[in-house]
């Protein structure tokens, strides 16, 4: 049982909840996500810790309510308790300084990404974050992200914020313009494939954070499978980072489709 | 070689004088129980337990079979060592509870064991009755279970005797038989006992792998109350080496750690189409339906229920699977293993249940690839013909491919259980330990000492897939060492 002790809406799609968790706010680094459930009869369900506070005990979460899970989860209050939160699972992000990063984060991607822009930014990288959603009260942690950014790019759909466009548009902008060594991208798997296909073109190295499908989220259960470089790894346990020129996007496409 | 205590409990009056009851030649003259077993039709519907469990009179009944041998060689087939003619011969007296206490001074989960023991192969493979006279052995695991459901159904559940508290804190690593069994030992001893689990229930395999119809899980519930009553402390929901590191541990002033973390990582076949839609391992279908619940319409997890099922394997975990699919509506539920019948791991008893409940045996296949509809929803599997070669080291003779000749079948749901590898987290959190080229543990045979001092490991996270009853044995085992070794670390 997990105590909330803050909440704030994005949007209104999006919470962002504040969770007691003192030993996975203590052990969590950025790439880590928890699994958590809601009522005696609620599924497992990942989420990233978007950030933790290991003084107070706590870790933050951000939601986009989407379907059943998410929407109960999304209906709590502060005070309430989460029935069950498991972590932090997954392996962390690999963080060092590669030179000049771009991270570009999609919808509510953005908050998984917050955590390793700033570790980025810590390890001395030059840090681009480009940040995308369909429109602008969509665009959520944007002060936090310039805080730890050297450069923030903003892109809509509908051009109601920032530039009009795809993420792939900011993201080859820069590619275009200065030598990147890595891109990160976190966001709904259709982007992070285009994402994936425009800096294979340039040849920069590029890491996904897949969100898959999940039960266990510890190695148990296979439910969290993706083809990487022809080979099945598990998400949970291998990932939830890989090298995103490897990953079968289309497979996981698929089989996010399994229970809809 | 029995050892003095055996014989002079055997020696004991009433033993002695219920030997004199009857002729041998009479007691062997009676046939074995049967079991008395829910409908194959109606069963195949519902969740209920398949074996309904001995009344009182069938229970004295096969009682009476036992010989009490001088030199009782069913106890060597146990790997807990359970005194089993003392435990019987006090069946055979109506001393109910007295053969419960028997049980359980070598075995933490006797109602456990009672029911899903491969005793073919253990127990009663040892048995006097098996050895020498060629007949069917006495019927140790229903007596088992008899004793063990009998006590706790008189609700006079006895507590074993507990140490004073010597106040040194012991971790546990997993809450399946191994962690259990360990548990309950250096409770016993006194140790100030935390059991930590990954997941947000107890019991391991036992609570999300093994069906309701052959482990009602309210067993498993009740055991886990006893160890809870003894002082056991239980923390789920705490992944050791993720949520709370080796460090952590010792900076929490734990003095021993016991590892007993399964072999829950599952094998795939690496064949085309594998991570097709409705194509799952038997580790997340068992999970969504046992610990998930995800058959109860009220349940948020999701589980496809497929009209046509092929189950991959012929263990175990592949009859839970195939039979569980069965009961979830199952028109066509098919067991595809590439040996032969004889060669079939999982236990006489499961292979004949699931014949009984219509389960169709595709034996002498192994599927080459998948084909699956637009939606990447599986539709058709590819099997190969094999038969059987030259025996492999293991002494079963070797599957071998007939060049040519495939078939086709229509499926909409496909579960994998070709065997599990051993859970990765420890092996790849905790440093000190030695990790064998399988990714075992490695430890001394003896104690389940790790290369850490500290650190015991035993169940299936040393021996790759086995059983609950030698997953509890190693927790025993390991127990007694780590005792032993505190105690020489006091002095
Ligand atoms: C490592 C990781 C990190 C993630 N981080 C975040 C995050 O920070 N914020 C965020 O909003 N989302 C995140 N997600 C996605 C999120 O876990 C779920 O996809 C989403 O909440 C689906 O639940 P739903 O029932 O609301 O949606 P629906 O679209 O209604 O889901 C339909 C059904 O699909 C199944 N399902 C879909 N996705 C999952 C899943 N991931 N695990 C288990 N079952 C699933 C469920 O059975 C569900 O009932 C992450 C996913 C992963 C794998
Ligand atoms: C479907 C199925 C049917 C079976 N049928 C039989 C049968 O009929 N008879 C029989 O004898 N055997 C049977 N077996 C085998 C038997 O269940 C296992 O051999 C036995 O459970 C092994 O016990 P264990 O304690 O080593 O591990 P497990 O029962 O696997 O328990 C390990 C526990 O540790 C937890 N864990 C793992 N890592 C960590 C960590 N880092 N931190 C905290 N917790 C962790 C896991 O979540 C799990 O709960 C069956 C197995 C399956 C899967
Ligand atoms: S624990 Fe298993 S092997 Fe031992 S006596 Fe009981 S049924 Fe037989
Ligand atoms: S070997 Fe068989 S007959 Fe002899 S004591 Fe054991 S169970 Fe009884
Ligand atoms: S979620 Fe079960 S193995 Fe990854």
């Amino acid at each position: 049982m997990n105590k909330i002790v803050g909440k704030e809406y994005f949007s209104d799609k999006v919470v962002k909840f504040e969770v007691e968790a003192p030993l996975i706010a203590h052990s969590r680094r950025a790439g880590h996500f928890v699994i958590v459930r809601v009522g005696k009869k609620g599924e497992r369900v990942p989420y990233t810790i978007a950030s933790a506070d290991p003084q107070k005990g706590t870790i933050t979460l951000v939601i986009q309510r989407v379907g059943k899970s998410s929407e109960k989860l999304c209906q709590l209050e502060v005070g309430d308790y989460i029935t069950d939160m498991v972590g932090p699972l997954g392996k962390a992000t690999h963080i060092e300084n590669f030179g000049t990063v771009v991270c570009a984060g999609g919808g509510v991607g953005v908050a998984p990404m917050l955590p390793i822009i700033e570790a980025m930014q810590h390890a001395g990288n030059r840090v681009i974050s480009v940040l995308a959603a369909r429109s602008k009260d969509l665009i959520i942690l944007e002060d936090q992200v310039r805080h730890h950014s050297d450069e923030v790019i903003i892109m809509t759909d509908d051009g109601s914020y920032g530039e009009k466009g795809l993420i792939t548009a900011g993201v080859e902008k820069v590619i275009l313009r200065e030598k990147v060594d890595l891109c990160v991208t976190i966001g709904p798997a259709i982007m992070m494939k285009f994402v994936s296909e425009l800096t294979r073109k340039y040849e920069v190295p590029t890491i996904a954070s897949l969100n898959t499908i999940m039960v266990d989220g510890t190695g148990m259960c296979g439910a969290c499978r993706v083809t990487v470089g022809g080979k099945t790894r598990f998400v949970c346990i291998d990932g939830p980072e890989f090298d995103a020129h490897q990953v079968d996007f289309d497979e996981m496409l698929m089989r996010l489709k399994a229970y809809n | 070689m029995m050892s003095d205590y055996l014989q002079a409990e055997r020696a004991q009056e009433w033993r002695e004088a219920l030997r004199n009851t009857m002729k041998n030649k009479d007691r062997t003259a009676i046939p074995r129980v049967k079991m008395p077993e829910a409908d194959p039709q109606v069963r195949s519907h519902t969740y209920d337990e398949v074996n309904m469990g001995l009344t009182a009179e069938l229970a004295i009944g096969e009682a009476h079979r036992c010989l009490d041998c001088v030199n009782p060689t069913c106890i060597t087939g146990c790997p807990v060592e359970i005194n089993i003619p003392k435990f019987v011969k006090n069946i055979e007296r109506g001393e109910f509870l007295e053969a419960a206490r028997t049980l359980k001074e070598t075995s933490a989960l006797p109602a456990v064991c009672g029911r899903v023991c491969p005793q073919e192969r253990q127990c009663e493979s040892q048995c006097f009755y098996t050895l020498k006279l060629k007949k069917e052995p006495v019927a140790i695991g229903y007596l088992e279970r008899f004793a063990a459901d009998y006590e706790r159904q008189s609700g006079q559940i006895s507590l074993p005797e507990i140490a004073p508290s010597n106040g040194i804190k012991i971790a546990v690593v997993g809450s399946g038989p191994a962690g259990l069994a360990f548990a309950g030992d250096m409770v016993k001893f006194g140790y100030d006992v935390t059991v930590f689990e990954a997941l947000h229930e107890l019991g391991g395999v036992l609570r999300y792998g093994i069906p309701e119809f052959r482990l009602p899980k309210e067993i498993v519930d009740i055991e886990i109350d006893g160890l809870r009553k003894m002082g056991v402390k239980f923390e789920t929901n705490c992944i050791i080496g993720k949520t709370l590191s080796q460090e952590d541990l010792r900076e929490e002033g734990y003095q021993g750690i016991f590892v007993g973390s399964g072999a829950g990582l599952p094998n795939f076949m690496n064949i085309p189409g594998e991570n097709l839609i409705g194509i799952m391992s038997c580790n997340e279908y068992l999970t969504r339906v046992n610990l998930m619940q995800a058959a109860d319409p009220e349940s948020d997890t999701p589980v496809h229920m497929g009209k046509r099922v092929a189950v991959i394997g012929g263990g175990n975990t592949a009859m839970d699977a195939v039979r569980t699919a069965r009961r979830l509506g199952a028109e066509k539920a098919m067991i595809i293993y590439r040996r032969s019948e004889e060669e079939m791991p999982a236990r006489i008893e499961e292979i004949k249940h699931a014949r009984e409940e219509g389960i169709e045996f595709y034996t002498l296949y192994n599927p080459l690839r998948y084909e699956g509809d637009e939606r990447g929803r599986v539709q058709r599997m590819l099997l190969q013909r094999m038969q059987l070669g030259e025996p492999d080291p293991s002494g079963r003779r070797r599957p071998v491919a007939i060049e040519g000749d495939t078939v086709w079948l229509e499926v909409d749901e496909v579960i994998v259980s070709v065997g599990v590898s051993p859970n990765p987290l420890i092996p790849q959190s905790f440093s000190g330990i030695e990790i064998t080229p399988r990714g075992t543990i490695e430890v001394n045979r003896e104690t389940m000492q790790t290369a850490d001092q500290m650190i015991f490991a035993g169940g299936d996270i040393v021996r790759g897939g086995a059983t609950v009853i030698l997953a509890m044995g190693d927790g025993r085992k390991a127990a007694q060492a780590m005792h032993a070794h505190l105690q020489a670390g006091q002095s």
